[in-house]
């Protein structure tokens, strides 16, 4: 029972934060990407950053089980899937969490961007074996550098994963500061207003 | 009203921090599988089975890794599957405190409108055809943007990095053709 309030509680903490700082809409996604506005992009760059100094040094503080961390596989088809992904996230301006969130709170072309996406999913289930046939799901579950307590092998195995994770999200911190509001065109970023 | 980056960077960074440190890292796009899973499960029951060390399905992706996608599929109230629930009524939650989406957003957004147009059906079919894409792709790569992107970056999980980078070359070159206009 714990775990399923775990769940609601961090389930529910997550959609809140998504819609406040804009990732629910389609508009702030669009000119992220089109680079008319950063502003998004800089709070993802942030995130990554506190989340991953937070991560490592509460491992190397021992506040953090290492056992938690779930590294998922490196595989040519990650990358392939990237590419797809984003040419949809582009075009309709949601991502799975993002769009099942935009349709909770009442955009009705989310709707369409979910039943698309449980066809999608659909689609993959019964093509799994192709995909598995060509060998293009076959890979490592890389790390960038050894994590202590860790089973997860090394791209880098001379590298103290932890260390590396902290100084990487710190790197993100740092970028998150620096990067421009807008890259193209010098004009104000587009955008409504920004508490 | 959007947060200020800081602030909002923040409090992103320590839900994701606070998911890994109670329970596991954020994900989302294998719940679409699930669902997929537990309607199909409702129209052919024959789909998912109880075998004596687990569940498995006559379906190769959900019996993969000795049927951990089948066994959701049999359980729905599990912990990722409550989670992405929970997520929704997050985002309505803070939609109902400030009112998030204007009434001329709800069918068409504005950055669409500014470059498209205002006809629905044409809106809805590529927000139709991008999930399409969308979660086919999460599903190839194995994540989404939750999974692979934040929670892989922040665990310099090499995946996350080749995911990033397949999925911001074409979201970027994608979003610079078709949105010219910044809406």
């Amino acid at each position: 029972m714990l775990t399923i309030t775990l769940a609601i509680v961090i389930g529910a903490a997550f959609g809140f934060v998504l819609d406040r700082i804009g990732a629910t809409n389609p508009n702030w996604i669009g000119r992220m990407l089109n680079l008319t506005n950063l502003h998004l992009m800089k709070t993802i760059l942030l995130a990554i950053g506190v989340a991953s100094v937070l991560t490592f040094g509460g491992q190397m503080l021992g506040l953090v089980d290492v056992g938690h961390m779930s590294v998922k596989t490196a595989y040519v088809g990650v990358f392939i899937g990237g590419l797809m992904l984003g040419l949809g996230w582009a075009a309709s301006g949601f991502c799975p969490g993002t769009g099942l969130c935009a349709a909770a709170v009442g955009r009705i072309d989310a709707l369409f961007f979910v039943a698309g996406g449980l066809l999608g999913a659909a689609a993959y289930m019964l093509s799994y074996p192709v995909w598995k046939g060509l060998g293009l799901l076959e890979g490592q579950a890389w790390t960038l550098g050894t994590v202590p307590g860790a089973d997860y092998p090394a791209a880098f195995p001379t590298l103290p994963g932890d260390l590396a994770g902290i100084a990487i999200g710190a790197a993100f911190i740092v970028i998150a500061f620096i990067l421009p509001r807008r890259f193209s065109r010098k004009r104000a970023p587009a955008g409504e207003a920004i508490e | 009203m959007v947060m200020n980056w800081k602030y909002g960077g923040l409090a992103l960074g320590l839900v994701f921090f606070l998911a890994v440190l109670l329970v596991k890292p954020i994900g989302v796009s294998t719940q679409f599988v699930i669902l997929d899973g537990i309607l199909w499960d409702m129209q052919n029951p024959d789909i998912v089975t109880q075998t004596d060390e687990g569940y498995t399905s006559t379906n190769a992706y959900l019996a993969k890794s000795g049927g951990k996608y089948a066994k959701s599929v049999a359980n729905p109230i599990n912990y990722s599957f409550v989670f992405v629930g929970a997520m929704m009524l997050g985002a309505l939650i803070s939609t109902i405190l400030r009112n998030s989406v204007p009434k001329g957003e709800r069918m068409v957004p504005s950055i669409w409108r500014a470059n498209y147009g205002g006809n629905v059906l044409k809106r809805w079919l590529v927000a139709f055809a991008g999930g399409f894409i969308v979660l086919y792709g999460a599903r190839l790569a194995g994540g989404c943007t939750s999974g692979h992107m934040m929670s892989g970056m922040s665990q310099t999980a090499v995946s996350g990095y080749v995911f990033a980078l397949g999925a911001f070359i074409s979201a970027f070159t994608t979003a610079l053709i078709m949105f010219k206009q910044e809406g």
